[in-house]
């Protein structure tokens, strides 16, 4: 083993750490409010939005990610519609393409984690909040929220774990994150095997990370492990 | 639209017939590496639930490793891994210059080593939803363990298997487009040519996205009859 090497091919890899936590760190907050408005047009009982949010979940989920990155990062870039509009400058960045696409994909798979969240929550509890006279914004907050994150919590803390993997593709279009950098130092030297443990390693790190945090979060959101509420002022009984 | 048919038919300048047999590719190498994931995984699957301790630590180092990492870097591993240990080999034998290996054999064992780790964890599920008494009275009868494993867990745990199955293979059919990146002339490699030399990317990357969804949604089709006809023997509420 070239210890060497591989100390230095881990400390370039290290470099491109910071763009691949910015694209999915980006990729997933803007996805996850898309996913939450796609959610809730599934759920919404209007055919229409219905369908629309339908069709949007089946295109995105049944294409791979790839085509989708080349679509926005060369396909659209064929308009001159576009490419005199005001969305030019940031659609001719492969930074903004690859998020973008990266965003409408979790977005697609998010959703249907969210309405599985949302779906979970007993309707007598809905039932049981109307009847108070909450609103449904109220009701939405106070008791679909708080009940159908956990639930989602682990399909979408997978979702995230997806996601860091997926920032890999956007070193298709020129972006120099872990595995791009990893591609480059591949091509230079041909030393595949030592390259790829350090790359894999850093994402496994990464991963852990992320799988640590979602089920601290877990712990933390589920009722069994909360303080108890400061109800208990009866006076213990001698 | 007619401009469209044109470069998409089957016509002198049409694209149609590469497409299609892009399409063909883009198949054979999701199904290549969709079995060799479900021997892995069968595999895996039976060290995690009945191998010794090493096996059963290899085998879970094993799913957790290739559920974390890109699918590129696998596919860059087995593509240029593969051609640096070839290219070693063949100056052993006196050849010169640089060997690489064929790009379908790489992307298919790449896809298939990714596509056995999900494998693994459906086939353990289906497993788990055995009955525990089943194979109890197959014991019980003096059933040998081969045989056992032929008439009570395969048929069984298949069934339970094929809709985890058919996530397995919807993923496999898109990770299949990775591929083209080690230069397999699949749905998005042909695409990707037709792009470069008409100057129409947008068309071709549409109709590669369009080829994808008719793949997934007739497979999905397929697995969804499959489930049926693999449940008919099961009593649902």
């Amino acid at each position: 083993m070239d210890f060497d090497f591989l100390k230095e091919t881990v400390l370039l890899l290290l470099s491109g750490v910071p763009l691949l936590l910015q694209l999915s760190f980006f990729s997933i907050a803007a996805g996850a409010l898309f996913a939450v408005l796609l959610a809730l047009m599934r759920l919404s009982g209007n055919p229409v939005l219905d369908y629309a949010a339908r069709s949007y979940v089946f295109v995105f989920r049944g294409t791979p990610l790839l085509v989708q990155i080349f679509l926005i990062y060369y396909g659209l870039g064929q308009f001159p519609e576009i490419r005199q509009s005001f969305l030019w400058p940031f659609l001719r960045e492969p930074y903004w393409c690859a998020l973008l696409a990266l965003t409408l994909n979790t977005a697609a798979y998010s959703s249907e984690i969210i309405r599985g969240g949302i779906l979970s929550v007993p309707f007598g509890q809905i039932e049981a909040a109307r009847a108070c006279g909450m609103s449904r914004g109220l009701i939405f907050r106070r008791i679909i929220v708080p009940q159908g994150l956990i639930v989602a919590l682990p399909a979408y803390g997978n979702e995230i774990i997806l996601m860091t993997r997926s920032t890999a593709l956007a070193s298709t279009i020129t972006l120099m994150e872990v595995t791009g950098i990893a591609s480059k130092i591949i091509s230079e030297t041909f030393r595949a095997v030592e390259v790829f443990i350090c790359a894999g390693a850093i994402y496994l790190i990464l991963n852990f990370a992320i799988s640590r945090a979602i089920a601290l979060l877990e712990r933390r959101l589920s009722p069994q492990f909360q303080a108890p509420a400061p109800v208990a002022a009866v006076p213990e009984r001698a | 639209m007619a401009d469209y048919v044109e470069l998409m038919g089957f016509g002198p300048k049409g694209w149609g017939l590469l497409m299609a047999q892009a399409t063909l590719m883009t198949i054979a190498v999701s199904a290549t590496a969709f079995a060799l994931g479900s021997a892995l995984g069968a595999l895996v699957a039976w060290a995690r639930i009945e191998g010794n301790r090493p096996l059963r630590i290899a085998a879970d180092a094993y799913v957790t490793v290739l559920r974390g990492i890109p699918d590129l870097l696998v596919i860059y591993l087995l593509y240029f891994g593969g051609s640096q240990a070839l290219t070693a080999l063949a100056h052993l034998v006196g050849a010169k210059g640089f060997v690489g290996v064929n790009a379908f054999a790489a992307g298919a064992i790449a896809v298939g080593i990714i596509s056995g780790a999900y494998q693994s964890e459906v086939f353990r599920g289906a497993f788990a939803a055995i009955a525990r008494g089943e194979l109890e009275a197959a014991r019980s009868v003096g059933m040998s363990r081969p045989l056992l494993f032929r008439r009570i867990i395969v048929p069984q745990a298949l069934r339970f298997a094929i809709p985890g199955l058919g996530n397995v293979w919807q993923l496999a059919l898109k990770e299949s487009a990775l591929i083209s990146v080690v230069g397999l002339t699949e749905i998005l490699r042909q695409a990707q040519v037709g792009a470069g030399s008409t100057r129409q990317p947008f068309e071709f990357f549409i109709t590669a996205a369009a080829l994808y969804l008719v793949l997934s949604t007739i497979s999905g089709l397929g697995f969804q009859r499959a489930e049926a006809l693999g449940m008919r023997g099961v009593r649902r509420s």
